[in-house]
């Protein structure tokens, strides 16, 4: 037993050793808040990370149709890119049709990956306004808000998506 | 016009302005090299004609033999936005583990950024004590460590899905791995460095292309092994696979082995990315989709002999391929060579690394006629990598992701290689 502890002991002692071993530059530049509120653009389901503006989907439907529906196809069907909306088949047909509507869990996913990667021709191009009214447009034609609905950092973290609980966490701590 | 070729002067001095025109004259001169090679009869004209003059000079930076230019990426872009697609390793032109870094796969969702180095940095922040930002330049003097492994698309080997086997070169099917030695700075030395709070669980990293590509990666895994890789195969990392630094996430699936890397945040949840929420997430016959399933799982395949090739009259072979895990280290390959009824333990060739592609090698003695050979390889945690009809029982067939299960070569008697399920 004592051997036992001990070894584990030593064990112990050879991990701290070799992680002591690491030791940085430490050339790291402190950054003060404004930095990280400029470089940060995460969006989380809670809304944390939305900013300020709001769109409607009426807004929405002439962005898409100038920036988006040569690849995504009219109303969101697909084209050259994803299929967005209007899904002919459900997520247990074969095949099944993955749309925003019956697959996406969360609603302010659709704002940060428009704002940080659409469109591939001019991404960063859109404003916040532009951005939450093309949201709100893609929530309609999905059938899960209304036409004159405000989307904003306040509404789209509480618009729920119909497959919210469809995954399951591979991922076990 | 005067012939700089003539002596300016005795003893055979020539034109001092001769260099200035070298290429013309020069290639002139190559051009009729065979006819002097002719007139001037060599001493043993057995010797090959490269070894009766001089050679081509030093190069600075050296590319493959004109005889190799077969050996290419197949590019596979969407035609509405050409940076978007995938190019894909030829690994059945390739041998050993290492993956020459003109042919490593790609992905990316729009295009390749001009990064100039100068002006790239790396933010950490959220639940860290300290938010710091990293210039290249400092970042190259930390302490590195090198590590060999594989990076696979989550959606390689999609096509092994189809109800119908494809046709075509094992590359270009399963070429979404690729495999590499990386040299980079341990990410938990720079986490040190910011401190991070208790309260921290997740990573979401973020790269610096036109997608600004984010994902997030349990921290976990990222104090476990990754690294912030700087160096690929001992030269800096190519543009196409992050430069001027990549997050490499060993063993796990190749999206958040995060390019062209700028930002990490430390946050208490995933932010629900795209990339981990509407992609590399697998649709199940349920309706329920796996998530997180980062795993790159144990799989093997036969490169040689292989589809697109043609058996060269019975006799021995060679038969050699690739196997690999995200879990950890190969423990056994196995082949079959009479379509799965029996099978005999191929030579794994050292070194053995996890993580990494290991290459096997067994002999076989072809009677020139039909057979069907195959692959299946066990890892560490005695994984064995399932057929595709366990696969398919098990996930059915519209995950998309995560594809690898066992793949089958079937061999006519005239020597035509095609893929088969078997």
């Amino acid at each position: 037993m004592f051997m036992r502890n001990f070894t584990l002991l030593i064990f112990i002692m050879m991990n701290y050793a070799h992680a002591e071993t690491i030791q940085g530059p430490n050339l790291g530049k402190p950054v003060n808040h404004a930095v990280v509120e400029k470089w940060n653009r995460d969006v989380f389901p809670n809304g944390e990370g939305l900013p300020k503006g709001t769109g409607t989907a009426i807004k929405g439907k002439k962005i898409f149709e100038q920036q988006c529906l040569s690849c995504h196809g009219v109303e969101g069907t697909g084209g050259s890119a994803d299929e967005l909306a209007g899904a002919q088949h459900s997520l247990t047909d074969d095949p099944p049709d993955k749309v925003i509507g019956n697959y996406w869990p969360y609603a302010t996913t659709i704002f940060d990956f428009i704002r940080r990667s659409m469109p591939l021709h001019a991404p960063g191009k859109l404003s916040n306004d532009e951005i939450y009214a093309l949201t709100a447009y893609l929530l309609v034609l999905n059938g899960i808000i209304d036409k004159d609905y405000d989307i904003n950092k306040i509404t789209l973290p509480r618009v729920e998506m119909p497959n919210k609980d469809g995954f399951i966490n591979s991922f076990k701590h | 016009m005067e012939n700089q070729l003539d002596s300016v002067a005795g003893g055979g001095l020539l034109d001092r302005r001769l260099f200035l025109k070298r290429g013309l004259i020069f290639s002139t001169a190559t051009a009729v090299s065979p006819q002097l090679l002719a007139k001037v009869k060599p001493f043993d004209s057995s010797l090959p004609a490269w070894m009766l003059k001089p050679g081509e000079p030093f190069s600075n930076y050296g590319e493959p033999s004109q005889h190799e230019k077969k050996t290419i990426r197949w590019k596979m872009e969407n035609a509405m936005a050409p940076g978007n697609g995938v190019s894909w390793t030829p690994l059945h032109d390739l041998e050993g583990t290492v993956t020459p870094n003109g042919l490593h796969f790609e992905r990316h969702h729009n295009g390749v950024p001009e990064i100039d180095p100068k002006r790239h940095q790396l933010l950490i922040h959220g639940l860290v004590k300290r938010p710091l930002m990293f210039s290249v330049d400092s970042l190259l003097r930390y302490p590195m460590r090198s590590l060999f492994c594989f990076i696979e698309c989550g959606g390689n080997s999609n096509a092994g899905w189809r109800s119908k086997p494809i046709q075509t070169k094992v590359g270009y099917f399963h070429g979404m791995a690729s495999c590499s030695e990386w040299t980079g700075i341990p990410l938990s030395v720079l986490l040190d460095e910011a401190e991070i709070k208790a309260a921290g669980k997740w990573l979401v990293a973020e790269g610096a292309d036109a997608t600004a590509m984010n994902v997030s990666i349990p921290l976990d895994k990222a104090v476990d092994d990754c690294i912030v890789a700087v160096y690929q195969n001992g030269e800096r990392i190519r543009p196409e696979n992050g430069y001027p630094l990549r997050l490499l996430v060993p063993g796990w699936e190749g999206v958040l082995n995060v390019k062209w890397l700028r930002r990490l945040h430390v946050t208490n949840r995933p932010s629900m990315t795209r990339n981990e929420t509407s992609k590399y997430t697998e649709l199940l016959p349920s309706g329920k989709a796996r998530q997180f399933s980062f795993f790159m799982d144990a799989k093997s395949l036969i490169t040689s002999p292989s589809p697109g090739y043609q058996m060269n009259g019975s006799g021995l072979y060679q038969i050699t391929g690739l196997a690999w895990s995200g879990r950890g280290k190969i423990s056994k390959v196995e082949v079959s060579a009479d379509g799965g009824n029996s099978w005999a333990e191929a030579q794994l060739q050292e070194p053995i690394l996890s993580k990494c592609f290991t290459r096997f090698r067994i002999p076989w003695q072809w009677q020139g006629k039909e057979a069907i050979i195959l692959s299946r390889a066990i890892d560490e945690t005695g994984y064995q990598q399932p057929s595709r009809k366990a696969l398919i029982a098990q996930r059915g067939k519209h995950g998309y992701f995560h594809y690898n299960a066992i793949v089958s070569w079937k061999i006519t008697a005239d020597g035509e290689i095609s893929h088969v399920y078997a």
